[in-house]
């Protein structure tokens, strides 16, 4: 392959069987641009809440409309994800959970917890509402 | 220079002492995106947790939350981290996919500097309900 400089580049994606573990690894990288989107609606609320009554009126309304609501069950689902896949990555990083079995096992416990941490905080959440 | 040639290695000897490798910032980037996430681990506990407590809130009762100063310093650390780590992993993203020299040093200085300001936003607005009368 010509990169210029001759050096050796790693061959691209295509050559290698799909695994689910694959799915997860771009999926961190999909939450987190979501989630930067995200940040946008947050914004908006802390701005609005600073304005005045009105505008943070205004900015309450929309999180509580069906399209603020759909946006809120969506990122609250890439939040947990982003970080418990992000905490499975600094478990990497610290040199542990490298061996196939626990690098699958993490990937499951990281599903299943984004998932459950997500349908409980909508259950609290509309408990609280 | 001879072990160098013996190993084969594909480093010239000043490149491997600087050790600063091919974007010539070594692992700082790396190392702060780590920090940030690790900072975002509790502040995005509370802040879950924050946001629940709080929804549907009145214009009042968020007023009072923000005029709490733990919660205003957990709010403007959350919004100030949050957004360094956005930068920090949206230039990544960029610097992954495109190519393109110009484009990708323009969209990386467009995403920092709405990141930034947006950060200043929040920092600014929670502060201004926190001091505000």
């Amino acid at each position: 392959m010509a990169n210029g400089s001759g050096r050796p580049l790693s061959p691209h994606l295509q050559v290698y069987k799909f695994e689910w573990t694959m799915a997860l690894s771009i999926t961190h990288r999909i939450t987190g641009v979501g989630l930067a989107v995200g940040t946008l609606l947050l914004t908006w609320w802390l701005v609005a809440a600073a304005a005045g009554p009105e505008s943070f009126a205004r900015a309450q309304k929309f999180i509580g409309s069906g399209l603020g609501l759909l946006l809120m069950f969506g990122w609250t689902w890439a939040l947990f994800y982003h970080l418990a896949s992000g905490i499975r990555h600094l478990v990497w990083d610290a040199g542990y959970s490298f061996e196939l079995k626990e690098a699958e096992l993490g990937g499951k416990i990281v599903a299943g917890a984004s998932l459950g941490l997500t349908i409980l905080a909508w259950i609290i959440g509309l408990a609280v509402w | 220079m001879a072990a160098n040639l013996s190993k084969k290695s594909l480093r010239s000897p000043l490149a491997e002492a600087r050790g600063l490798g091919s974007a010539k910032h070594g692992t700082e980037h790396w190392w702060h995106q780590r920090v940030t996430a690790i900072a975002l681990v509790p502040l995005t506990i509370w802040f879950v947790f924050g946001v629940i407590r709080h929804l549907g809130a009145d214009h009042a009762a968020f007023v009072a939350w923000m005029k709490s100063p733990f919660s205003a310093v957990m709010m403007a650390l959350t919004a100030a981290v949050t957004f360094h780590h956005a930068q920090s992993g949206l230039q990544v993203v960029i610097e992954d996919y495109v190519h393109n020299e110009l484009a990708k040093v323009l969209s990386i200085l467009a995403v920092k500097f709405v990141c930034y300001a947006l950060a200043a936003a929040c920092v600014f607005s929670v502060l201004k309900i926190s001091f505000g009368a």
